[in-house]
């Protein structure tokens, strides 16, 4: 029996589809079996970022209406040997598939699978309540942007009130330090004290991440990135590891050795 | 000849409906059992359409047990309907209410409402987009980000205090107030309390309590009295 984790956020554009493709990866490079499931209906992407889009036959509505058994609908992935994706339907909406539906198949897919993780759509209206009534944990991710900490404490309000499972964590994407240095970004202990969570991780923000979205490979497979470390990292806090916060400030860390070098501190 | 009692009830009829005034100087009891005779017995009076009654209960406070009592009696007239019980200067007609302060814990956050009757603290924060409304007092032990609306039914004399006060908006009573879009770091450091002056809020360090509500000041020697 495995776990289910919903990934949400509230606002769009933070990250959620980027966010599930690659702790998804993550886990699986570490020897588990997963499922990624995008509930975003009509609005799919998460196929499009992990490169199957063409391989897609049958998608969540079809296995729902038992149009097809999971296993047909399940795209197993290029790279790893133990992820699979459960694409949403393109042609359809949200009203498609109920509540009840989906409890049922995140249950049926958490027989077969270590973890389940599931791509929210955006907002908070019926394609969000579908999306976290079979999840027994949630990550929310925000960016370090006031818009977008609102809506997420909007979230955490909301799945708090379910009451179903575990307490939310959060993660932080497309963090900069620079620019929190310069007083332009609010800084993680900011973030975190106003919404009153237990922080799961933090982000760097890199251009590559949006480049590797589009080449259809998680950027997590590519290790010399600072960002595939941020996520392999949470992908063990997920298992239950303790993994200390990177230090995100490459830069002053190359020069402070630097100086050493030098003999000045 | 006794003396003429003035009626411990008297009713009058507006266009609104009829308006009940309860002598607050007579024991509640008393007012009741009168209430009772009266709608019993003045039965062409009280046989019409639907009406609307109002409850003036004075300078009084009623517990929720008299409030059951009085609106059962008025049950025993179909067509009359309690639109509202209402005590003097539109204070809090009940008396549990007003009698200490209701303790809180958590966080409000963003699209959450906490609505309370009487004086409220909060341990935890108040985030942003979230709302605490309360007829009486708001104290918060955490960060006051949202709105806060102290004295909803009209006490002006209720003030919002918190340990850190950056609300996006105040309101006392029936006066809005948002904060200056450049808070002073420097003035509003430690804890601050808003309180209504001249009909306008304004925000003083909480040191400067005392003398603003004299009455709510400590003294010594309370319990030798």
């Amino acid at each position: 029996m495995g776990e289910s984790i919903v990934i949400t956020s509230g606002k769009g554009g933070v990250g959620k589809s980027t966010t599930t493709a690659n702790l998804g990866t993550a886990l699986a490079l570490g020897g588990k079996k997963v499922a990624l499931v995008d509930m975003d209906i009509g609005l799919r992407n998460l196929d499009v970022l992990m490169g199957l889009e063409n391989r897609i036959v049958f998608d969540i509505v079809d296995v729902v209406e038992k149009k097809c058994r999971m296993k047909q609908a399940l795209i197993k992935d290029k790279r790893c040997d133990e992820l699979y994706l459960l694409p949403a339907a393109q042609t359809k909406d949200k009203s498609s598939v109920s509540s009840e539906q989906l409890r049922w198949l995140v249950a049926e897919l958490k027989e077969e699978h270590d973890y389940v993780i599931i791509d929210c759509p955006a907002g908070i209206e019926m394609g969000f309540k579908n999306a976290i009534a079979g999840a027994s944990r949630s990550i929310v991710v925000t960016t370090p942007e006031t818009a977008a900490i609102r809506d997420a404490d909007r979230v955490i309000g909301l799945l708090e009130k379910e009451k179903q499972g575990n307490p939310p964590k959060l993660l932080l994407n497309r963090f900069r330090p620079r620019m929190v240095k310069e007083g332009g970004m609010m800084d993680v202990d900011e973030v975190v004290s106003v919404l009153a969570v237990d922080l799961l991780g933090v982000v760097p923000d890199d251009e590559e991440v949006i480049r590797a979205g589009n080449q259809g490979e998680p950027i997590v497979l590519h290790n010399r990135y600072l960002v595939a470390k941020a996520y392999r990292n949470i992908a063990r806090r997920i298992q239950g590891d303790t993994v200390p916060l990177l230090v995100l400030e490459k830069e002053r860390q190359w020069r402070s050795r630097m100086k050493k070098w030098l003999g000045f501190s | 000849m006794g003396k003429v009692l003035r009626p411990g009830v008297t009713i009058k009829g507006s266009k609104d409906g009829l308006h009940f005034f309860l002598d607050e100087s007579r024991p509640f009891s008393t007012l009741l059992s009168e209430l009772q005779y009266k709608l019993e017995n003045a039965s062409t009076l009280f046989d019409g359409p639907d009406t609307y009654i109002y409850i003036k209960i004075g300078d009084r406070k009623i517990t929720r047990e008299e409030e059951k009592e009085l609106r059962a009696l008025f049950a025993l007239r179909k067509n009359l309907i309690i639109r509202s019980i209402e005590a003097v200067d539109g204070k809090s007609y009940l008396v549990d209410e007003e009698d200490g302060i209701q303790l809180l814990a958590g966080t409000i956050r963003s699209g959450q409402v906490l609505e309370h009757r009487g004086d409220l603290l909060l341990l935890g924060d108040l985030n942003p987009g979230g709302t605490i409304r309360c007829t009486g007092s708001i104290y918060v032990l955490g960060a006051l980000r949202g709105l806060a609306h102290a004295g909803g039914e009209g006490d002006e004399r209720a003030i919002i205090a918190a340990s850190l006060l950056r609300p996006t908006q105040l309101r006392i009573s029936d006066v809005v107030s948002r904060p200056p879009d450049q808070w002073d770091e420097s003035e509003i450091s430690g804890m601050n309390f808003a309180y209504l002056l001249g009909g306008q809020i304004a925000v003083d360090k909480m040191h400067h309590l005392s003398r603003i509500r004299p009455e709510i000041e400590w003294k010594e020697n309370r319990f030798r009295k």
